[in-house]
């Protein structure tokens, strides 16, 4: 019976949660640096071409809104991925070098003014793609060189290489760039979301479709191996297949969430960890609650970014960590 | 804020830049230069030979292809620069260190920093008092001054078209812009060509505006501006299409300027504000 509670109570926690994500992801875009008529934005009666209530409303706002809602849900549900996978509270996407990756990409597309478009993808994001796929390849075969399924501490210390090794290269480039440039990139790193139409959206969409199918297979199976890998064999998991699938499913949202928005600071490390202070352990419940409270989140963050300054913006990055780590210390503190 | 600093390095220039010469000492004939807009001004007022060494992105005039590269503004390579055994070096007011290094050394130094409009002429006449060269940097600074009177003579009591200067872009999108605000050179060149700065009220340099924020405040004109000497094909104009509602998309009034003129705080400055004066008032330049 008390198990059944405690299903109950957690469905009860994602339904809460799912209920304010939407209804962040709804409000968000009525606010803004300026003030618009909604009844003026939705009027179809007018031109659209004429329409600037409209065209803030779907070009300035709603693409920020729903990017920010992929990114902050990919990014807060692939940490709590990594995390259960290399049985490490301290990892996250930043840990196997999927984000450095990205930012190698990223900075190099800026640096060298990479000029090419894929599906009407632009090339920054195209690059910092290409990057964290990259680094995905590598870490995998690393992963897969070895025959019985992977040591997290193994991968966790590659990880670790390889980022150091990235950070090297985003280094190196940096320094062959102009001022102009190098401030540049410093400024992609801090993370944005005001992407100003929907095809990165669509590009990384597909990408988090697959990862969130790998995703929703794992629960049990990453219950299980938080016991260890040997009580998680014996009771039927197969180790190696949810290590890969974990793997892949959770750099493949990275890799998009980093293209999208930049590699937002704070989320995949901390929104994981805040959500398991709230309801729990369970997978089946603090994976889709990671992914609908950093959704929330980041939606939320990046409205205060685009507001608190206007006409200044401040980069999201810097709001997701200045109003998230306090939040979590007040609830580390209270829970203890 | 910046602009009293920025008034107060102005005089320390104008002030230390004689000063650093005392009238017995012969006009320095070894300057090693490390900021494109100050050797493209030492080149202006005829100092060009004096110049032995400049830094990694100078590209004009000319004839700096031919000189040594000592670095850039974050990696000065001072032991090259001493190895020049320069008499004079400019160098930007933010590089500490270096100007600590050849301050020990006993190097005389000329402090630079980007400002508005007037400094550029102050700091010709500076430079030109520190590298004997007075009478010709007055000269310069006095045609660029008249070149520049010249143009806003042009547009004056036309009405002025709300405009947003695009610094950079990330290649085909709108992310990431960078436009001129309220305060520098390219703030004053927009006035002087006859156009409005659309963040006039933001007291910066540069600001990085949101989409929303350029679709709210509605410019007449979109200008890029671009170093270099050609467009490349990331400087496409065509994602600002997706901003109808905005004067200057609607009316095609969406430009890409490229040159050097545009981006360097030096001598060239009359031809960009004479440049953009003929895109944002193109009648005032019908003949």
């Amino acid at each position: 019976m008390p198990a059944r509670a405690d299903g109950r109570r957690a469905a009860a926690a994602v339904l809460v949660l799912g209920a304010l994500a939407t209804a962040a992801c709804l409000l968000a875009p009525l606010v803004g640096s300026t003030h618009i008529s909604l009844a003026r934005a939705l009027d179809r009666s007018r031109p659209f071409a004429d329409n600037v209530d409209a065209q803030i409303f779907f070009v300035a706002r709603l693409p920020r809104v729903l990017a920010a809602a992929l990114v902050g849900a990919s990014l807060a549900a692939a940490g709590a991925v990594f995390q259960a996978l290399l049985r490490n509270p301290l990892a996250s996407a930043d840990t196997l070098g999927v984000s450095g990756g990205a930012a190698l990409g990223a900075t190099a597309a800026m640096t060298f003014h990479a000029d090419f478009t894929l599906f009407g993808i632009p090339p920054v994001p195209l690059a910092s793609l290409a990057g964290s796929l990259g680094a995905l390849v590598v870490v995998y075969a690393l992963a897969a060189a070895r025959r019985r399924g992977l040591s997290a501490t193994a991968l966790l210390l590659a990880g670790i290489a390889l980022n150091a090794f990235f950070a090297a290269i985003v280094l190196f480039v940096q320094s062959l760039a102009s001022v102009a440039d190098t401030f540049r990139t410093v400024r992609w790193l801090m993370g944005s979301l005001d992407i100003g139409g929907y095809a990165p959206i669509a590009g990384a969409l597909p990408l988090v479709a697959v990862a969130g199918a790998g995703v929703v297979s794992l629960p049990r199976a990453l219950d299980l191996m938080s016991l260890g890998s040997e009580a998680a064999a014996a009771r039927g998991v197969n180790v190696r297949r949810t290590e890969q699938v974990a793997l892949v499913s959770a750099s493949l949202a990275t890799g998009a969430a980093v293209s999208v928005g930049g590699p937002v600071s704070f989320i995949g490390i901390v929104v994981p960890h805040l959500v398991r202070l709230l309801v729990g352990s369970d997978h089946r419940v603090v994976l889709p609650a990671a992914a609908l409270f950093g959704a929330m989140f980041l939606v939320g963050c990046d409205l205060l970014s685009r507001t608190v300054f206007a006409p200044v913006e401040l980069p999201v990055g810097i709001v997701t960590a200045i109003i998230g780590a306090p939040f979590f210390l007040w609830l580390l503190v209270r829970r203890q | 804020m910046r602009r009293p600093l920025l008034a107060l390095s102005l005089a320390l220039v104008a002030a230390a830049g004689p000063a650093q010469r005392p009238p017995d000492r012969p006009a320095p004939r070894r300057i090693v230069c490390l900021i494109p807009a100050v050797t493209e001004m030492l080149f202006a007022i005829g100092a060009g030979p004096q110049v032995v060494a400049v830094g990694t992105f100078d590209r004009d005039p000319p004839a700096v292809m031919a000189l040594p590269r000592v670095g850039g503004l974050l990696d000065p390579d001072t032991e090259r620069i001493l190895a020049l055994r320069p008499d004079l070096v400019v160098v930007y007011g933010s590089q500490q260190e270096l100007r600590e290094r050849l301050a020990r050394a006993g190097i005389p130094m000329f402090v630079y920093e980007h400002g508005d409009l007037a400094g550029v002429t102050a700091t010709m006449r500076a430079l030109g008092a520190s590298v004997g060269r007075a009478r010709q940097a007055d000269e310069a600074a006095s045609r660029l001054e008249a070149r520049l009177r010249a143009v806003a003579a042009r547009v004056r009591g036309r009405p002025r078209p709300q405009t947003l200067v695009v610094i950079a872009r990330e290649p085909h999108t709108l992310s990431n812009i960078y436009a001129s605000g309220g305060y520098g050179f390219l703030h004053d060149v927009l006035q002087v060509a006859g156009g409005r700065n659309l963040f006039a009220d933001v007291k910066r340099q540069s600001v990085q505006p949101s989409i929303e924020e350029i679709l709210a405040r509605r410019p007449d004109v979109i200008v890029e501006l671009r170093g270099g000497d050609r467009a490349g094909s990331g400087d496409d104009l065509s994602p600002w299409r997706r901003l109808a509602a905005v004067p200057a998309v609607k009316n095609g009034r969406v430009f890409l300027l490229v040159g050097d003129e545009f981006v360097e705080a030096g001598p060239r400055l009359g031809e960009a504000a004479e440049k953009l004066s003929r895109v944002l008032q193109p009648e005032a330049w019908r003949p």
